[in-house]
């Protein structure tokens, strides 16, 4: 698989980073190069293989509802660049 | 007091349970040496005030007898691991002034223990890379690097992207450090640093806290000078933690006790697939050497297959993307961290992130942002987890038949930075040996084993069944003593 | 059915719903955070909730339980072994860059709901799915003019969604499919079902088709939050879509939201953007697998649900299928009517609980659980009916007075002098007065005006302030006219 310029512009963008229009045509060709190596996988016969997400062979583990975090509004916005009032801030939203 | 920073964990625990030494000489000695190795470039933040602060506590502690299991002993902490109230980078520019509100789960349970922070130690930015070339916070020289800062021409690299872990370790500036190894990265500097490196079972250290690169590959670990100074530092930083899905609930075994010296009998595997093309003769040289040391101490060498080890990294390229791309959109100058304005929030996302991260980072967000969208999920995503369950396979098979494998880490030594940064696939090659262990799972340990002609070390592999870190070590502890690996870095503290 | 009438024909809707329905947890889904309504902003919210590095979830049981029971309310098969996958976009309120959600593989499948129409008919809807998922946090446009604010007091708190197929044909069946899905999930308590503080919110989904025609391309309208507010957004979106086919457009499909002031659907700007989800599974989580005992074992706690106590209702108090859905609707109310009618005619229980109660419940704006009349003091009033102290109408009265002071039926009857009077000679007496005083009318009467019988009832009871025995009157007055 090669990718142009268009798709690494909208991948780009689905992942909200900026890429500077000269460095598309560039990183069009490293990734191609990425994906081609991936590509190798298609030489694997996976026919009834099911797919493994993780290792950890255990069952997924419950915590009872029971309130034992947060009450720490100040500690959550401290590291914000931008807070008002007890909220975060960012530029206006429009719905 | 320069030999206090040659030490062992385990004698420097010996000198200050008979009084030769206190807590706060010995890391007074590791803060001077900090200072020294700065031109290895290797700390991010350097925390002395708070180590002496730590270090007369520990004191106070085995003043009234209450010494945890490695009470005083001063490591460096991999800036991936949260700290509360210092500093946490991860290497890149977006987490600029970044200071978490808690501690992760490992360093926790170390400060538990008794262990002295020295610092936050660099690494590739959000451990992503093989080289340590791809931190904002700049490269990480390689003590080995022939000559000294001044003479400096060829700089080295320590690997990654634990590599200012293995570096400050190497380089005798702390007793050991944590890492994280999401495809080698303990394994691969640890080799290259001639130091030792172990990269438990998924599932035995928490992950909590500490900042997510590829969260089904992600495990820390100890990097130290000795088997058994990992041993001691992964009884500490290993254990169940609820806060963690993922953590496994079984004990932690006290793993000293499993350095014995006796393999007799034991199983050793040899896969063939890793004798890749290209790989240099010293190495398998060294592996020879290996499979004789192991033999000379009773173990029997066993031909085994892992048939689908040259589609690991392909695999690894897309599972670690797809997860990281996910695992990194927290990163938008909203709640932490860099924020560059823009005029809407798209564009205030955009500036943000397109500044705040380096080109190793961008090209794995993109690739898995590719990978997982609209029409290739199937081709790439769900094509490598069913090629995962292939490799896992290989494993499960091959230790019918082993009791461990041993296999070398990586297939070069330490190469020049620059190297390799304009062929990303190039790089990647790197972990070929390591990434296998990480999508199956299990345990992997690095150990110098020698050095190659350029006289930088080299390291060999051990790879175990799930939570058998016991068999690494005691194996481990066999090769080191046949190894007698007593080579130094030329640029020490 | 009902068609739109529309200029070229007749165009048929067609609605599938998607509902959030809030868990009633204390804390949230993957977090210890609590959950409360209207705290202090981000003062409900964990350093997971914010999506901190090296943040990691982990899941709530009862949340877990709550879906199943649910899931079970809905009739639906519970899927053992479900998975939570990561929905990836950017949005100011979601600070993980993606929800934990359940794609294709949900913890509850296929179920069904039935549809009680007010003409006491019924109808079965499809429901496609329930999954788990984590809410977003929360933006406001009105604290700044260039900027908002985000709380996320709201963000990771638990919510099953709830899919419906695309089987409702009006917007009174969406009604009557929100009101029912509420009373279950009221029934069951997994949620609360209150709409204005959102913890039930609905996704409409609509499309108009001609009758039998396939379906159409549709609109979603998003997060409205009241069942008023759904029947007039798919009115008016339906009318919309009417009319933009009929004028030879298209209907694009597109994500529009509720207007609350102008009463229109206009189509979301922020949405505008195709979405990319990239799901994935979470690999901070494992696959969730549930034990097939302990799903046996929530049935066996589940209590009667509406259908069941309706049929009940039907069968052992004989009541109308529109008195028993009435009743059954909340559950309050048929604990109400059960204690009313234990040991007294159930039909008579049901016209008082229905009628006169629920008339004044209504008026009075409240809800049954904060009735000034208790279900015990409804009782006592049947009973004094029924034993003679007081007529049926004296009835309505001494109810109108436990209404407003909740006071007990007997002591108003005692206190207020409205024994009925059973006393013959008393009424012969009055009855004599009025016959006296109306000779006229008894020659009427008697010449064969019977019509003029009514007259003189109402005379007596008028004489003896409404608490002569109606049925005593009758018997004498009967006697002395045609005597």
């Amino acid at each position: 698989m090669s990718l142009d310029k268009a798709t690494v512009a909208k991948i780009a963008h689905l992942a909200r980073i900026r890429v500077p229009e000269e460095e598309l045509e560039h990183l069009a060709g490293e990734l191609s190069q990425i994906l081609g190596f991936i590509e190798q996988l298609n030489e694997v016969d996976t026919d009834n293989v099911p797919p493994l997400a993780s290792t950890a062979a255990q069952k997924l583990r419950r915590r009872p509802d029971v309130v034992t975090d947060g009450g720490y509004a100040d500690a959550v916005l401290q590291n914000g660049p931008e807070t008002a009032e007890g909220y975060f801030v960012v530029p206006k939203v429009v719905e | 007091m320069t030999e206090l920073t040659h030490l062992t964990m385990a004698d420097a625990l010996k000198g200050l349970a008979d009084k030769s030494f206190t807590a706060v000489e010995l890391t007074a000695a590791h803060i001077a040496a900090v200072e020294k190795i700065r031109p290895l470039n290797a700390f991010i933040t350097e925390t002395p005030e708070q180590a002496l602060d730590m270090a007369k506590a520990s004191d106070a502690r085995r003043a009234k007898g209450e010494a945890g299991p490695m009470d005083g002993l001063p490591i460096a902490v991999k800036d991936l691991f949260c700290t509360k109230g210092v500093a946490t980078t991860a290497a890149s520019h977006i987490l600029d002034g970044f200071v978490p509100p808690y501690e992760s789960t490992v360093t926790a349970n170390l400060w538990r223990d008794g262990a002295v922070m020295l610092g936050k130690v660099n690494l590739d930015e959000f451990a992503m890379g093989s080289s340590n070339t791809t931190s904002y916070h700049g490269d990480v020289v390689n003590p080995w690097t022939p000559g000294t800062p001044e003479t400096w021409t060829r700089k080295l690299v320590p690997g990654g992207s634990s590599g200012g872990s293995a570096a400050a370790v190497a380089a005798r500036a702390a007793l050991g450090a944590t890492g994280t190894d999401t495809g080698g990265s303990i394994r691969q500097p640890a080799a290259f640093c001639g130091i030792t490196g172990i990269k438990p079972t998924y599932g035995r250290c928490s992950r909590w806290g500490i900042i997510a690169y590829a969260s089904s590959l992600d495990q820390a670990g100890p990097m130290a000078r000795t088997v058994r100074d990992c041993a001691i530092m992964l009884r500490s930083m290993a254990g169940f933690d609820p806060k963690d899905s993922t953590s496994v609930d079984i004990p932690v075994p006290d793993f000293e006790k499993a350095l014995t010296g006796d393999i007799r009998g034991l199983r050793v595997g040899i896969p063939k697939e890793y004798r890749v093309p290209g790989m240099s003769a010293e190495i398998e040289a060294m592996w020879e050497k290996g499979i004789e040391w192991l033999k000379a101490a009773g173990a029997v060498p066993v031909d085994i297959s892992l048939p689908h080890t040259k589609y690991a990294l392909p695999t690894y390229y897309i599972v670690a993307p797809a997860e990281c791309s996910s695992n990194l959109a927290r990163y938008d100058g909203v709640r932490f961290g860099l924020r560059v304005d823009g005029g809407s929030l798209n564009e205030l996302y955009e500036n943000t992130r397109g500044a705040g991260f380096g080109k190793e980072v961008r090209r794995r967000i993109l690739i898995g942002t590719y990978v997982l969208s609209a029409g290739y999920y199937d081709a790439y995503y769900v094509k490598a987890q069913k090629v995962r369950t292939r490799i896992k396979g290989d494993f499960d098979a091959a230790f019918q038949s082993c009791d461990v494998i041993l296999t070398p880490t990586a297939p070069s030594g330490a190469f020049a930075i620059g190297e390799n940064s304009d062929d990303p696939v190039q790089m990647y090659l790197n972990d070929v040996f390591t990434v296998t262990v990480n999508l199956a799972g299990l345990p992997g340990m690095s150990l110098p084993a020698g050095l190659g002609a350029d006289g930088l070390p080299l390291g060999l592999q051990l790879i175990g069944k799930p939570f058998d870190e016991e068999t690494l070590f005691r194996v481990g502890g066999v090769i080191e003593d046949a190894a007698q690996f007593t080579a130094k870095p030329g640029f020490t503290a | 059915m009902s068609y739109i009438q529309g200029e070229t024909g007749e165009w048929e809707i067609v609605i599938g719903l998607e509902v959030h329905a809030q868990i009633t947890s204390n804390a949230k889904l993957f977090s210890g955070a609590a959950t409360a309504f209207g705290a202090e902003p981000n003062s409900q919210v964990s350093f997971v909730d914010a999506a901190f590095p090296g943040m990691l979830p982990v899941i709530n049981e009862y949340c877990v339980e709550q879906a199943v029971r649910t899931g079970l309310g809905l009739k639906a098969k519970i899927n053992l072994h479900s998975v939570f996958d990561r929905k990836n976009y950017f949005y100011a309120d979601l600070p993980s860059g993606y929800q934990i959600s359940q794609y294709q593989q949900p913890i509850v499948g296929e179920g069904k709901l039935v549809l009680d129409m007010p003409d006491g008919t019924s109808r079965t809807v499809g429901i496609t799915r329930l999954h788990l998922e984590q809410d977003a946090g929360k933006s406001l446009h009105d604290q700044h003019p260039a900027k908002s604010y985000i709380d996320l007091n709201r963000a990771g708190v638990a919510l099953m969604e709830i899919v419906s197929e695309p089987d409702l044909r009006s917007a009174e069946e969406a009604g009557a499919y929100l009101r029912k899905l509420r009373s279950i999930l009221r029934y069951i308590g997994s949620c609360d079902g209150n709409m204005e503080e959102g913890s039930m919110r609905c996704d409409c989904n609509v499309s108009i088709r001609r009758p039998g025609a396939p379906f159409g391309t549709r609109c979603e309208i998003k997060n409205v939050n009241s069942i008023r507010f759904v029947i007039a957004a798919i009115e008016y979106e339906a009318r919309r879509q009417v009319e933009v086919l009929e004028e030879g457009g298209t209907i694009v499909q597109e994500t529009r939201l509720w207007d609350t002031t102008k009463l229109v659907t206009r189509s979301m700007r922020s949405k505008e953007e195709a979405h990319d989800y990239r799901y994935f599974p979470d690999p901070d989580l494992l696959p969730l697998e549930l034990d097939p005992d302990w799903v046996e074992d929530i049935k066996k706690t589940l209590p009667e649900l509406p259908d069941e106590k309706k049929a009940r209702f039907i069968e052992d108090y004989k009541l109308s299928a529109y008195d028993a859905g009435v009743l059954v609707n909340e559950k309050a109310r048929a604990d109400y009517f059960e204690t009313v009618a234990k040991g007294r005619d159930p039909k008579i229980a049901a016209n008082w609980v229905t009628g006169d109660l629920f008339g004044y419940l209504n008026k009075a704006g409240k809800e049954i659980e904060d009735s000034p009349v208790s279900a015990e003091n409804l009782g006592g009033l049947i009973d004094l009916i029924a034993d003679n102290t007081i007529s049926g109408r004296i009835a309505k009265e001494v109810f109108d007075t436990m209404f407003e002071t909740g006071e007990k039926p007997a002591d108003i009857v005692e206190k207020k002098g409205l024994r009925q009077v059973t006393d013959t000679g008393a009424i012969e007496g009055a009855i004599d007065a009025v016959l006296a005083a109306n000779t006229a009318k008894v020659e009427e009467f008697r010449s064969g005006k019977d019509k003029l019988f009514g007259f003189f009832v109402g005379q007596v009871m008028k004489a003896t302030q409404g608490k002569a025995n109606p049925a005593l009157v009758n018997e004498i007055l009967t006697k002395k006219l045609k005597g």
